[in-house]
């Protein structure tokens, strides 16, 4: 068992966003989260990853709870995310995005004086070349496509070496094709890389092409979760997502 | 990466011009202007240090001028109240300086942003109100004088090389602190302190250590500050003075790595050559700053390096399309 989410609470004044949601995810598992929007599934990932504190459960990541754990802690023990909106440097380089992500996993972020560009440059050129971003490593963040954006969004979380990738809407606002292409690309690195992803998709067609298990949230807790075939055939999901208006 | 490219090959003559001119300045020019270059260099190390924290890192460091003050009374007072080497004097202004900003720092990097930055003008008005108070120790709003200097430092044109060896040095590690991984991570915080917890950095810890640094070089532009005018006064750590610090940031280029000793260079000249026709010389400045806001919006520097800076972006587009 790599992640477990045990009967997470989450409240914003009065308003329960999260209310007893359940999700385990086993070591090599490619694992989605989906649900209507407002159904809770960004704030569940941010109270994995530390940028929210859970009110009440458990978040056990490899054997030890994380729950309310600082954001940096929750990265050095190994799980890296990417944000449904675009969340970079975007004054910095691609290159330099990516670069400081590494930088911070190999513990080198506080070396005062030798010169950054000579460090790393390898291992950031290897992680821009396999997301198909090398082309444009010294271009400004800021000023790529939307789409770039969220593959380098992929990228800087691939930086810390995450042994588990948490990846919130990584098609949002991309066009058919490019949902297409960033699919793909998470499904490769799946299996180079040999990682743990869980991701929330808005697009059912792809949680269901490429999702090996599928967590159901609705109204902040967790309705199933299961093989997609299970999920399919459940009334209580149907009556909720798959037969609702969207 | 515009920012590491200070200048280009365009002007590679001026990389040797600029240099040899302020080596052979103090035989060919008066006096009075030899000493407004040395206070220049004295405040352009200072607004250099503010920028490490404000342009490069994004942390509000309001009360800069503290850092500063501490740092010229702490070697004044040793130089005047023991009898102790000048050089553990001029070691001991930045340690305490910096040992100041540790202290300042910890307790406001609990803060973000503008509440950073109120919480340290209270607790550097507070250093300021005992500086100005404190008569029987810091001599209270007369300051103190004539403080004692090595025979070396006692000409004008031994001041000047003097403060010129410093900056040059503390240029040289400030340009090698940005352009390190610490400084890279610096500026990832300034653009996003949220994702860059995400991407596991301790984003307070780093806050800490770039004000501790930046309070460090403060302290080390306060001691040349007493090298140059053997005096200290309390407005030396009266808080309007960090408003005119943050201006010459903000006015040279704040993005940049020089643009700060542009903006001090611009101020001190300002005060120095208007200050002598009126008294309102802030009216010019205050100008200057709206003019600067609507059409340099990057400050000065900034507008240089953007103009001049080769078409990274302009490529890449290109390739997307």
């Amino acid at each position: 068992m790599m992640l477990q989410v045990e009967a997470v609470d989450k409240e914003f004044d009065g308003f329960k966003a999260v209310n007893g949601a359940n999700l385990t995810v086993e070591r090599g598992e490619l694992v989605a989260v989906i649900g209507p929007n407002g159904a809770g599934k960004t704030t569940l990932f941010n109270l994995i990853t530390g940028q929210l504190k859970p009110d009440k459960g458990r978040i056990i990541f490899k054997g030890g709870d994380i729950a309310g754990l600082p954001p940096y802690q929750i990265c050095k023990r190994g799980i890296g995310r990417s944000f449904q909106v675009v969340n970079l440097f975007p004054r910095l380089t691609v290159l330099e995005n990516v670069r400081v992500s590494i930088l911070s996993q190999q513990g080198r972020s506080i070396n005062l004086f030798s010169p950054a560009r000579n460090l790393a440059t390898d291992k950031t050129t290897n992680i821009l070349k396999s997301v198909g971003l090398l082309d444009n490593a010294e271009a400004t963040a800021g000023a790529l496509s939307h789409g770039d954006q969220k593959v380098l969004e992929i990228a800087m979380a691939l930086g810390s070496e995450p042994e588990l990738l948490i990846l919130d809407e990584p098609t949002a606002g991309m066009s058919p094709e490019e949902t297409l292409a960033t699919m793909e690309l998470i499904k490769k690195l799946a299996s180079t890389r040999g990682l743990t992803i869980l991701f929330c998709e808005h697009d059912m067609q792809v949680v269901f092409s490429i999702a090996q298990k599928i967590m159901v949230m609705y109204q902040g807790r967790t309705l199933i979760q299961g093989k997609p075939d299970e999920v399919r055939s459940n009334k209580e999901v149907q009556g909720a997502y798959l037969g609702g208006s969207e | 990466m515009p920012r590491k490219r200070i200048i280009n090959l365009r002007s590679f003559w001026w990389q040797i011009a600029i240099p040899v001119i302020l080596l052979i300045l103090p035989f060919i020019a008066p006096s009075f202007y030899v000493y407004i270059l040395a206070l220049i260099f004295v405040t352009a190390l200072l607004a250099m240090s503010l920028n490490l924290a404000l342009g490069y890192a994004g942390i509000f460091q309001f009360h800069h001028a503290v850092f500063y003050g501490v740092g010229a009374y702490t070697v004044a007072l040793m130089l005047t109240k023991t009898s102790l080497p000048v050089w553990i004097g001029f070691i001991a202004g930045p340690i305490v300086a910096a040992a100041l900003g540790l202290v300042i720092g910890w307790l406001c990097v609990r803060l973000t942003r503008l509440y950073f930055g109120m919480l340290q003008i209270a607790l550097g008005s507070l250093v300021w109100a005992i500086v100005f108070k404190w008569y029987d120790f810091t001599g209270g709003d007369n300051g103190i004088y004539g403080i004692p200097l090595p025979s070396i430092l006692s000409s004008l044109n031994g001041t000047y090389y003097f403060v010129l060896i410093i900056l040059l040095i503390c240029l040289i590690v400030l340009y090698l602190i940005v352009n390190s991984p610490f400084g890279s991570t610096l500026q990832a915080i300034r653009d996003n302190p949220g994702r860059c917890a995400a991407i596991g950095v301790n984003v307070r810890r780093h806050q800490l250590i770039c004000s501790v640094i930046a309070a460090f070089f403060a302290g080390v532009a306060g001691v040349l500050f007493v090298v140059l005018e053997r005096s200290v006064f309390p407005d030396l750590l009266f808080w309007t003075f960090s408003l005119e610090l943050c201006i010459m940031c903000l006015l040279g280029g704040w993005f940049t790595f020089l643009g700060p000793v542009l903006g001090a260079a611009i101020i001190v000249v300002l005060r120095t050559f208007v200050g002598r026709y009126t008294e309102y010389w802030t009216l010019i400045l205050g100008v200057t700053l709206m003019l600067l806001i609507f059409f340099l919006p990057q400050g000065v520097m900034g507008y240089f390096q953007e103009r001049f800076k080769p078409r990274v972006k302009a490529s890449a587009e290109g390739t997307q399309a």
